[in-house]
């Protein structure tokens, strides 16, 4: 290489470098932050404590909102995973109109966020599922489905549909069959999808945001209206545990597919 | 993906309609799914539709309010403008980082990934929370513009953050797709052109850069549809005085229950999405990007 491209070279790197940096920045401010002492968004922090860890976990303003989040969170996970995994199923074994369907099922992704999380308040409003936990379940799910289509279908593709006809052949029921040869092959894709699904209702903001009510609050709308409202470094603290929360999930089936495999 | 890469033999007639569920009962499997989906999002976007024609009066006067009120259209125009910024500044940024990507070792290529997924995995409040602190008038970014001799500038509440918060929220989507694209060029074509005696600008601008095409169409669509529709962002980031289309559609149905005036927002944001995707689906690829890849060929 001439000087010229090593030059160039070095500038590639530098700029890597930077937008690197760019990237995890929050990563970096978030997580000291919630351990300061001050009353303050002072950064980087002079005193450190444990008091806003501890706040997160005992005062009742944060962590019903957590509760709440865990909760639904859940509910959406197994809703989307059943649902998503049958359509899933659908779309690769299904031979004709396979294009809709898929398309159908995408559509949520497509749309713009905040149309469809308006779009479903001014439903919800008239059919009275505003502040509740069912009208978050639904609204989530919706939006986590298509990561469930998306993870499974990819798994059933690459699944040889051959081992299936040769436990049939062998005399196994279509249940059996799904049970004990199917599903044990596309569950690192299920698991993904499933591990979506969570993430997707847990750090889901928007359209909780509508469908708040006072009693019912998730994290992100708590973590919203507390930077709207006053200085309170607990939504540090709290932001750290979700992001541990978050990398540890995220990592669960790699983590599984190497212990099983 | 993980299982078995051997393509399955094709299946003869007689059990096809076994073996492929196909036929009527396959279809069953999506019902589920389709009834969630019909519920909770094709009626509610339908009927939202249906209301910025039908709400108060029939017709298209929530349309022509849109077009005279003086403030939709200036909203709607810093959104379309913002989205652009915030794509350009992406690629700008992407580009060097994917194409770095496909030339590391593959130790500090895992590194790499694992910088542009681990703001993918953070809260969505967390990082736009940390912006509030690093970008705050005596924040870090402020103090080392000041140390540099460039500040302090203003950036809380203002475009300019907005601009800076969602640039690091949306790069992941624009990184992601464009490595997967940088990584499938093959290098000799660059190398052949050198050897004809092309300039390295001019290998780059002829070769390379037409081959990343998908990459960036792909790239740039998802970051602007997602920047056209971004909402918690501006709204903790910017000033109302400069609200996007979002909040703006947000402050006509919930505060004003103005159902009409925020559904005609909501359809012309629809629409113009849904005319990019047209244009840009031209080039292919934009379905790959989203993971619909008909085949199993990825």
């Amino acid at each position: 290489m001439t000087g010229g491209g090593r030059r160039a070279g070095l500038a590639l790197r530098l700029v890597s470098v930077l937008v690197g940096g760019f990237l995890v920045a929050p990563v970096f401010v978030v997580v000291p932050l919630g351990f300061t002492d001050k009353d303050s968004f002072e950064f980087p922090p002079s005193g450190w404590s444990l008091r806003y860890h501890v706040r997160f976990f005992t005062d009742p303003a944060w962590v019903e909102p957590l509760l709440t989040s865990l909760a639904v969170a859940v509910m959406v996970t197994l809703t989307a995973t059943a649902t998503g995994t049958l359509a899933a199923f659908a779309i690769t074994r299904l031979c004709r109109g396979r294009a809709a369907l898929q398309g159908l099922l995408l559509a949520p992704m497509i749309v713009p966020n905040v149309v469809v999380a308006l779009a479903i308040y001014a439903a919800f409003l008239s059919w009275g599922l505003v502040g509740t936990v069912e009208g978050l379940v639904l609204a989530h799910a919706v939006l986590a489905l298509p990561f469930v289509v998306i993870t499974v279908g990819a798994s059933l593709r690459t699944l040889d549909v051959r081992l299936e006809r040769a436990a049939a052949s062998l005399g196994a029921s279509p249940f059996a069959t799904f049970r004990r040869i199917t599903l044990p092959l596309i569950a690192p894709g299920v698991m993904s999808g499933a591990v979506f699904a969570f993430v997707t209702s847990f750090d889901e903001a928007v359209i909780s945001l509508y469908l708040q009510s006072p009693h019912l609050r998730t994290l992100p709308v708590q973590m919203f209206t507390s930077v709207s409202s006053d200085v309170d470094p607990t939504i540090a603290a709290g932001s750290t545990v979700i992001l541990v929360v978050t990398t540890a999930l995220i990592l669960l089936p790699d983590f599984v597919k190497r212990r099983t495999s | 993906m993980l299982v078995s890469s051997t393509p399955a033999a094709p299946t003869p007639p007689v059990e096809r309609s076994r073996w492929r569920t196909g036929g009527r009962h396959g279809v069953l499997l999506a019902v589920p799914a389709v009834g969630l989906l019909g519920a909770v999002f094709l009626v509610p976007v339908a009927g939202l539709v249906w209301t910025s024609f039908a709400d108060p009066a029939l017709g298209l006067a929530n349309y022509r309010e849109l077009f005279t009120d003086g403030v939709s259209v200036v909203v709607v125009l810093r959104t379309l403008r913002m989205a652009t910024i915030v794509t350009l500044v992406t690629l700008v940024l992407a580009y060097p980082y994917a194409y770095l990507m496909t030339v590391v070792g593959p130790r500090a290529r895992s590194v790499m990934v694992a910088l542009v997924l681990l703001p993918f995995w953070t809260s969505l409040l967390a990082r736009t929370f940390a912006w509030i602190v690093l970008l705050q008038d005596n924040g870090p970014v402020n103090d080392l513009l000041t140390a540099v001799g460039l500040g302090p500038l203003e950036l809380a509440g203002t475009e300019a953050g907005v601009t800076i918060g969602m640039t690091q929220v949306l790069l992941p989507f624009m990184t992601l797709p464009l490595y997967g694209t940088l990584r499938t060029i093959d290098r000799r074509l660059i190398d052949a052109a050198l050897v004809l005696g092309a300039r390295p600008l001019t290998a780059f601008r002829r070769v390379y850069l037409p081959l990343s095409m998908p990459g960036v169409v792909a790239g740039a669509v998802m970051v602007y549809i997602l920047a056209l529709g971004f909402y918690v962002t501006p709204a903790m980031l910017g000033s109302p005085g400069e609200s996007m289309v979002s909040q703006l559609m947000t402050v006509r149905i919930t505060q004003l229950l103005d159902f009409g005036g925020g559904g005609a927002l909501a359809t012309v944001l629809f629409l113009l999405t849904l005319l990019l995707l047209a244009v840009v689906s031209r080039f292919g690829s934009v379905g790959a990007a989203l993971g619909m890849a008909p085949r199993g060929d990825r």
